[in-house]
């Protein structure tokens, strides 16, 4: 299962997620980023379906750079994550009518398959004479997100986003089955204000935990941080090489 | 659960000479198999190929939707589109269907500006870009043997040797994967065909029958 942790130091945010695309029993890729590069000075580490996660976080990345071309002025990490928020939780409950004559003459496949809730009405459509029903589904995406930012006024910050539309100001978070053990080595150790190197000790603890004791662990993790001179990669923790992917 | 996965066998790999791609050829439909000559390796352009696995219908379309803007593409913008983009087109496509049913796992294979590329998409929106994938239910087979034998510098000979091998172990221990292994390379100036040799003919290439001696031999008993 995905595992992503992350934390606020003195003057930066730090996160971590594993890097494994897996399908059932079978590890597609063992060094998929997860934690996209929002613009700047953010950071989005996120784990979920594998369609909804790259397509979920690619559509925040690029609304957050519309506003930016729009308005000269990059948005707040406060503020991004409270549009990322916006959108997961219209997502979750607006549904949309999905007409089929097909379910009428009971052509398609059980609505059990379609995600999120269903409720079907009959709608008598006058100029054709001929009587519909409609599908009302939602079209939740299922992502975990925590986004980390640098604003110059504000100083580091970590915003805890779960897939149902969650959201918290946090100084440290996890999803997945790591976050069993991500979150109590955290609660023991953190302190407020830590440099990089106690921070980095800390994450490089919680993957220790991680690997040691969850029954499918991620092998390999990467480490991104981000602060006052913006957002990059930091490390990676890898004890299986997978085969380099050529660089685009 | 572990989900039913979809019954093929496909892999693809890139190599210091361009990509390897591979499939077997059967179809099944439960325990009946409906066909042992389904061609899964779909040529989208001349330089670029798509593998299928999952629901034959979808992956034939969907393939042959992509062909299609692949060539808008190109004449709109005068030059051949990228892997990565016809990939994600295909993956865009895929991801506003998702929940509707659609069965696709594929690889997109080629060689554009930029060298060998490889990507694997599924239908639920799924875009995982790599060095070498397998897809189907016989994958878990064909990665061991491909895993074990992969090396980035293998000649063509090798690499199609590489493949070829895969699919045959995959289609051993898979029911659901059989028929004729296909091997195809892409490479600078495009596709080509490279085997199609029947399973079972390359089981017995593969493990020879050797005579041997006989342990217990059946004796006529005296009569008492």
């Amino acid at each position: 299962m995905e595992c992503v942790f992350g934390l606020v130091g003195n003057d930066f945010a730090i996160v971590a997620a594993d890097t494994s695309a897996v399908h059932s029993i079978l590890v597609h890729k063992s060094n998929e980023d997860k934690i996209m590069i929002l613009d700047s000075h953010k950071l989005i580490a996120a784990s979920g379906e594998s369609g909804d996660r790259v397509q979920f976080t690619e559509y925040v990345q690029k609304n957050v750079a519309l506003y930016q071309f729009r308005n000269g002025i990059p948005l707040t990490t406060a503020a991004a994550a409270n549009f990322t928020r916006g959108e997961l939780a219209t997502a979750l409950r607006k549904a949309s009518i999905f007409v089929a004559v097909a379910i009428y003459n009971k052509a398609l496949p059980c609505p059990g398959l379609y995600k999120g809730g269903i409720t079907s009405l009959p709608v008598y459509c006058i100029t054709h004479r001929t009587r519909d029903a409609a599908l009302l589904i939602s079209n939740p995406y299922f992502v975990n997100i925590l986004l980390a930012g640098y604003d110059k006024e504000t100083g580091p910050s970590l915003f805890y986003i779960d897939y149902i539309a969650t959201l918290h100001k946090v100084d440290k978070g996890a999803f997945g089955y790591g976050s069993y053990f991500s979150l109590a080595m955290m609660d023991r150790h953190y302190k407020s204000g830590m440099t990089v190197e106690e921070a980095i000790d800390l994450v490089d603890k919680c993957i220790m935990e991680i690997r040691s004791r969850l029954v499918v662990a991620p092998p390999n993790f990467v480490i991104k941080i981000v602060d006052k001179d913006g957002a990059r990669e930091y490390a990676w923790r890898e004890s299986v090489k997978d085969a380099a992917v050529p660089s685009a | 659960m572990v989900k039913p996965a979809k019954g093929t066998t496909t892999l693809a790999f890139i190599f210091k000479e361009g990509v390897m791609v591979a499939a077997d050829s059967r179809a099944s439909m439960g325990g009946y198999i409906s066909s042992q000559s389904v061609k899964k390796i779909i040529e989208i352009n001349p330089y670029m190929l798509g593998t299928m696995a999952g629901g034959a219908a979808d992956c034939q379309f969907w393939h042959r939707n992509l062909g299609t803007k692949c060539r808008l593409h190109e004449l709109a913008n005068k030059r051949r589109i990228s892997v990565t983009g016809a990939s994600k087109l295909l993956a865009n496509i895929l991801y506003s269907y998702r929940g509707m049913g659609l069965s696709v796992g594929t690889m997109i294979a080629g060689w554009d500006e930029t060298g060998p590329g490889l990507y694997y998409v599924d239908n639920e929106g799924g875009r995982l870009k790599g060095m070498r994938f397998s897809v189907g239910s016989g994958s878990p087979y064909a990665y061991g043997v491909l895993d074990n034998g992969y090396r980035y510098d293998m000649s063509v000979e090798e690499a199609a040797e590489l493949a070829r091998r895969a699919i045959y172990h995959a289609t051993f221990r898979d029911g659901a994967s059989g028929g004729v292994a296909s091997v195809y390379y892409v490479g600078p100036n495009g596709w080509k065909k490279l085997s199609g040799d029947d399973v079972g003919e390359l089981h017995y290439r593969y493990y020879p029958v050797m005579p041997s001696t006989v342990e217990q031999e059946m004796v006529e008993v005296t009569g008492a």
